[in-house]
């Protein structure tokens, strides 16, 4: 409770002669502080925008495409990588069960990885965030309803619940239009998975926040409900969504690698890491350890990389926990 | 005491219900089972004997009524795929779930409770920084990645340990166990490990961080300040003050240890209920996946009751007459 003695600037005066520009009260501000003092947290962002970046520019950074059959040779198949006795310079992580190069076909994968967790939160989001102020403002039945359906949903497993979905759209689809729709399933099922989460926390907050002054000022003005939940009331319960927004981030693109890897996902002709970790279990008694033990790791440290910055921003924000 | 049972009580009916109601909903968006059950040169008369005969001809919630009905005493029909009863399959392969959840439960408890008190105690020691960061990354490492990394060290390069199966069983009394044969408690050897993992670096980041809670109360400064031992002031009164939440989340977690199994027996190709569940999502078979759907609802109610009563047990302050809440809570 002592710990403010411990030397952190609180400081920077807040009116100063000349007003600071948008960037100083960026560098200066607690959160960024609390980034700049911790270096795992620095690695972390730089590893994380990395695997961004070269995922986004995965078609510029390959040497080979995944997608294009033609340069795909069976002949190239099983080779390890590049410094390994048989390995190949032109393939530099060696290649997979189909002669695919692995380091480019990580970089694809990956590229579906990220897309996936990032849409699945963003529908998780939304659709929590949404029913979440609803839920808090609103109350009475609406809210009760709500609320029992996320407590229920919270007490499964969500990977159980992306499962059971996956499982019944597989029924309702065909097989070929499952695997044509394959994201969009994947952001249905593992965004349906995490909303409750959201809803929970912005409803906590809106109860709060709907009977402080601004908000019964915007009342007695007249402004509709909906015009008071989305301009007043949601942007003061937004800060700890983001938290929950990055450590689902982590959780859903666990789930999509999970579900690719049971082989309800992504379908093995496509470039998943899920799927190729999976090939690869198949090989690993042949001694073909790369093809599981490159993507597992990319996996891993992009996890880990968003689960640390996941965590930086939640203590950052709540400066209560130490 | 009496009306927080009922009403918890009532509350676990609603749950299931509202499952079933999931449950029941599968099967109606899931084409025809009709077509799933004959072969293809049934005539129409035969299709429509079939569907008189599974009631599919009934209104929907009559059908909802006697499926409702039939689960409760455990019948969850047929499956497509195996053509046998749901409730014995599941029942054949649960020994195995059970077993192999119960001791990972354990696994995790037996290790994460004291790592979590001596991270909690020593914050700043370098092994407690050393744990802290191994849990960190067994957190981010997927379940099936560890496995696949275990059979890989264990089994593919020192040949110790199994990669795959129960290994051999001995029955007792329809109950096919590993804890009995050599080869058996290798084979669960490796399983466990894997599905305790994640759980066990839950409980220990959990408990060090009601630990550092509790430590900075000032009945723990007064007990310091009475001249406890530190092993008192340690275990007597922080520990225990830790463990209500500690047994709530471990109670709800052994549901998840469940769940969590459907990837584990995938891995090590463990003839378990979530094997089957897996098996059954890939061909769409509906009867077995909305059985193990109620099934898990079911442990997760009954889990929940206990915990709560659990909780009532525990924490005294709870017995105190509260004022008649009901409604809103939540």
């Amino acid at each position: 409770m002592v710990d403010q003695a411990t030397g952190s600037p609180l400081q920077t005066p807040e009116a100063p002669a000349s007003p600071p520009s948008t960037w100083h009260r960026i560098w200066d501000s607690d959160v960024f502080y609390s980034f700049r003092s911790s270096k795992v947290t620095m690695v972390a962002a730089f590893l994380t925008a990395l695997i961004f970046l070269l995922a986004i520019f995965a078609p510029l950074v390959a040497p080979h495409s995944p997608y294009d059959v033609a340069t795909v040779d069976l002949m190239d198949a099983e080779l390890p990588p590049a410094w390994e006795a048989e390995g190949d310079p032109r393939f530099l992580l060696g290649t997979d069960n189909l002669g695919r190069d692995l380091w480019s076909t990580i970089l694809y994968g990956t590229r579906i990885s990220l897309l996936v967790g990032f849409l699945s939160v963003i529908f998780g989001l939304v659709v929590g965030v949404g029913l979440g102020l609803v839920s808090g403002y609103v109350g009475g039945y609406v809210d009760s309803f709500i609320m029992r359906v996320a407590e229920i949903q919270l007490s499964i497993p969500g990977i159980l619940i992306a499962l059971l979905l996956a499982g019944t759209l597989r029924g309702v689809l065909s097989a070929e239009a499952y695997n044509d729709a394959i994201v969009y399933v994947l952001v249905l099922t593992i965004g349906t998975s995490i909303w409750p989460q959201f809803a929970r926390t912005v409803r906590g907050s809106t109860l709060v926040e709907r009977n402080k002054e601004y908000v019964l000022a915007a009342r007695v003005i007249g402004l509709s409900r909906l015009a008071i939940m989305i301009r007043h009331v949601l942007p003061n319960v937004m800060g700890p969504v983001l938290v929950i927004a990055t450590i689902n981030l982590a959780i859903a693109i666990l789930s999509e690698a999970t579900l690719s890897f049971l082989g309800v996902g992504v379908p093995p002709t496509e470039p998943s890491l899920g799927t190729l970790i999976n090939e690869g279990q198949n090989y690993l008694f042949s001694g073909l350890w790369w093809i599981t033990i490159f993507p597992g790791t990319v996996l891993a440290i992009l996890v880990l990389a968003v689960n640390l910055l996941g965590d930086w921003l939640r203590d950052a924000l709540n400066p209560k926990l130490r | 005491m009496i009306a927080f049972l009922v009403r918890r009580l009532l509350q676990a009916i609603a749950v299931m219900a509202v499952v079933a109601l999931c449950a029941f909903f599968m099967f109606q968006f899931v084409g025809d089972p009709v077509n799933q059950m004959v072969g293809e040169d049934a005539t129409n008369a035969d299709r429509e004997y079939l569907r008189e005969q599974l009631g599919l001809n009934d209104p929907i919630p009559v059908q909802f009524g006697n499926f409702a009905l039939k689960a409760a005493q455990g019948d969850f029909g047929v499956s497509y795929q195996h053509k046998r009863p749901v409730s014995i399959l599941i029942m054949e392969r649960m020994p195995a779930t059970l077993e192999l959840a119960v001791t990972a439960a354990i696994l995790a408890a037996l290790l994460g409770v004291p790592a979590g008190v001596y991270t909690g105690l020593r914050r700043f020691g370098f092994a407690s920084k050393m744990i802290m960061t191994l849990s960190l990354i067994g957190i981010s490492l997927p379940t099936f990645l560890i496995g696949i990394l275990l059979i890989y060290l264990f089994a593919v390069i020192l040949g110790w340990l199994p990669s795959f199966g129960r290994g051999d069983v001995v029955s007792i009394g329809g109950w096919e166990s590993n804890f009995l044969s050599v080869s058996g408690l290798k084979s669960i050897i490796l399983p466990a490990i894997t599905l305790a993992l994640f759980q066990m670096t839950f409980i220990m980041r959990l408990i060090r961080s009601e630990m550092l809670e509790v430590l900075r109360t000032d009945f723990i400064k007064f007990a310091r300040a009475r001249g406890l031992h530190n092993r008192a002031v340690n275990y007597g009164h922080a520990l225990k003050n830790t463990l209500v939440p500690v047994i709530t989340i471990i109670g709800l977690q052994l549901g998840s240890l469940i769940a969590f199994a459907i990837i584990t027996e995938t891995v090590f190709q463990w003839p378990g209920m979530g094997q089957l569940f897996l098996q059954a999502v890939q061909v769409v078979d509906i009867p077995i996946m909305s059985a193990y759907l109620i099934l898990i609802a079911f442990f997760f109610v009954v889990i929940n009751l206990i915990v709560d009563m659990l909780y009532y047990v525990v924490d005294p302050r709870l017995r105190v007459d509260q004022p008649a809440g009901g409604g809103g809570h939540g």
